[in-house]
């Protein structure tokens, strides 16, 4: 376990462009690549013109829109994958809710792959006052680059759940970029269960007042998956708030996470609340965790500023103690896992959405037909 | 007729300086329906005997045997010692952050009888036994022994014990951290519990004042590792006047 000091945060706008060419090919030295298996993602550092454009079923809320007819200036890449991505997507996923809609169901963006290695861009616009849930399932088993944009309008809530899965050896490079709206709440979760190498850049800005940002992220890594989730959340607006909770339980020789959290907060950021935390379980010996909190106040106006990062090892009392009332060993690794993401999943609104991630996570965790059948029965979620 | 035989256990620790013996040869039979209340000076290994009969994976058995009913609990993992009837109230409950008590009583029952527990009986069933053990039912919402108090922890090991039903009991300083009501309602609980039961009591305390509430059939004197002197009830109350000094000084 590692918690390293970071760099100071560059205050200087980050670089953001269309433009492939404006991003030079990383080495792997720079600050922001430093931890990634360069090799592994190679493949999409280049144009590739076999890669092919992530779909979905269309709906009531979602369309499939040709790129070249897409409106793509809320937000600019920010890195070169990014802008690769970007270039290359035939179309854009559309979800649209449109405002004053109060959309009670969740709804669900199924990303499927033509190709093995594919480019996506997933827009997402809910209009003021409106109410939804959206999760994006990522687990077609490609690989894909590509970039999640949303805005929510004044007043609108909207939760986005991303759920990383599918076989252990894709690669998944995402940027995700939210912009809050005045007075409104936006609720970003990634679970990340899948894949072998994913490196996920969930960002946050507000674009008025009152806005407030939950980010949430539980992650599972297993020897050799490497997972990468860094937040950037920048306030430069007065009177907003951020919290960022990201949970990660580790096992398995050659399994490595990178949690890093950037959290600028602007002169002009006044009366902003902003909050973080990275908690990490380590299961075994074999596994490395990597937290960088990293919190930079440009004005002391603040109500509060905090972060906070701990990386522990699986406790042994606690399975004792379970498996001391009859519970078998393997179902007990289960409850204290699952309790360990519990708060985390708590906030997902959906309460299907919850148990699903659950049982994704514990079938990857190994769970027997029996023991999911019981903690079906005892969780009451019988259908 | 359950019976839990202890013959001759030795038990280690590993430490930074190497093994460490803490268990010297200990024998002690415990049968069904009878109520043994073991005493002994602070660090003399009582918590250990408890543990090691337990199967908690930090101590090493060097020697000896425990049976229950003949089977050989030694051999058996954790969770299979709870299923084949044995239980320990611990001294310090552990803390499971997210998991609920409702969930994790659940879990329990389920593993230990079998089968799960039909929702409406059991429903009913927790909350009779928490409403004897003047539990407020918030707690079945709580996550296990996270903020509890240290007499509520206790009152939630006794819980679980009457929803578990053991056939052996191990009480290890239920007792302490109890306050003079909590006492009496706790003692109750295991009373209440021996006698729908038949289950057989181990009972580890330093106080003569919970032997009042739940009367010892045998009295054993514990010390450096092993049981030195056993007798009846009357046994605690020399303690309680006396304190161990006798047996710590009489040569081994
Ligand atoms: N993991 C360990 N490492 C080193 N020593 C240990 C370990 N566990 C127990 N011991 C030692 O073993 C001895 C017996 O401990 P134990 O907890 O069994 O005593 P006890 O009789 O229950 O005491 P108390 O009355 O205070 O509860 C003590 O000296 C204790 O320090
Ligand atoms: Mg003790």
């Amino acid at each position: 376990m590692t918690t390293l000091t970071a760099p100071p945060l560059d205050l200087a706008p980050r670089l953001a462009s269309a433009d492939i060419e404006d991003f030079v090919v990383p080495t792997g030295r720079e600050e922001e690549w430093r931890f990634v298996p360069m090799a592994d993602v190679a493949a999409f550092m280049h144009p590739d013109a076999d890669a092919g454009t992530l779909m979905a079923e269309p709906g009531p809320h979602v369309a499939i829109v040709d790129a070249a007819a897409a409106d793509r200036t809320a937000w600019l890449p920010t890195d070169r994958p990014s802008a690769i991505a970007r270039a290359g997507v035939a179309s854009v996923i559309q979800v649209r809710v449109g405002a004053d809609e109060s959309v009670p169901e969740p709804i669900v963006v199924r990303l499927t792959g033509p190709t093995a290695r594919t480019y996506g861009h997933v827009d997402v616009r809910v209009g003021a006052h409106a109410r939804a849930t959206v999760v994006l399932v990522h687990d077609a088993g490609v690989d894909a680059s590509g970039s999640i944009v949303v805005e929510v309008g004044a007043g609108a809530d909207l939760t986005m759940l991303s759920v990383i899965d599918g076989p252990p050896e894709n690669v998944h490079l995402w940027q995700w970029h939210a912009d809050v709206g005045r007075d409104a709440r936006f609720t970003g979760a990634v679970i990340t269960i899948g894949g072998r190498v994913v490196r996920i850049m969930p960002s946050v800005s507000y674009s008025a007042p009152g806005g407030t940002a939950e980010l949430l992220g539980a992650f599972l890594a297993d020897g050799p998956q490497f997972l990468e989730h860094r937040i950037f959340v920048e306030h430069d607006q007065p009177h907003c708030s951020s919290r960022v909770v990201y949970k990660g339980a580790l096992s398995g020789h050659g399994a490595h996470t990178v949690w890093i959290g950037d959290v600028l907060v602007r002169r002009e950021a006044v009366g902003i609340d902003t909050y973080e935390l990275n908690r990490n379980l380590l299961l075994d010996d074999g596994p490395r965790a990597d937290s960088v909190p990293n919190l930079e106040l440009e004005t002391g106006d603040v109500v509060s500023a905090g972060h906070a990062s701990a990386t522990g090892r699986f406790d042994d009392e606690q399975l004792f103690y379970l498996q001391s009332r009859g519970i078998p060993e393997q179902l007990a690794r289960q409850l204290v896992v699952r309790g360990f993401f519990v708060d985390v999943l708590a906030r997902i609104g959906s309460e299907h959405w919850r148990h699903e991630i659950l049982e994704r996570i514990s079938s990857r965790l190994g769970m027997s037909d029996d023991h999911a059948d019981l903690l079906r029965d005892v969780e009451g979620t019988d259908p | 007729m359950s019976t839990l035989a202890i013959t001759d256990l030795h038990a280690s620790v590993t430490t930074d300086g190497g093994p460490r013996e803490i268990l010297r040869g200990v024998s002690l039979t415990v049968e069904a329906g009878s109520t043994h209340a073991v005493m002994g000076p602070n660090g003399s290994g009582k918590s250990t005997l408890a543990y090691v009969i337990a199967g908690h994976p930090k101590y090493e058995v060097t020697a000896g045997s425990v049976t229950l009913d003949g089977a050989d609990v030694l051999s058996m993992s954790v969770d299979e010692r709870a299923r084949a009837g044995l239980f320990l109230a611990m001294q310090y409950p552990v803390e499971v952050p997210g998991v609920s008590v409702s969930n994790f009583l659940r879990t329990s029952a389920t593993s230990i009888r079998g089968e799960a527990p039909k929702l409406r009986t059991w429903i009913k069933e927790v909350k009779e036994a928490m409403g004897d053990l003047q539990m407020d039912p918030a707690f079945a919402e709580r996550n296990v022994n996270e903020g509890f108090s240290g007499g509520e922890k206790k009152r939630h090991e006794i819980l679980q014990m009457s929803l578990l039903k053991p056939r052996i009991a191990i009480l290890d300083e239920t007792d302490s951290g109890l306050d003079v009501d909590a006492l009496r309602i706790v003692s109750e609980g295991v009373n209440t519990f021996r006698e729908q039961t038949g289950a057989g009591v181990l009972l580890i305390t330093h106080y003569t004042r919970i032997l009042r509430y739940i009367a010892p059939d045998v009295v054993h004197v514990f010390v450096d590792g092993r049981i030195v002197e056993s007798g009846g009830p009357e046994l605690a109350d020399v303690l309680e006047s006396e304190g161990y000094e006798r047996f710590v000084t009489a040569p081994a």
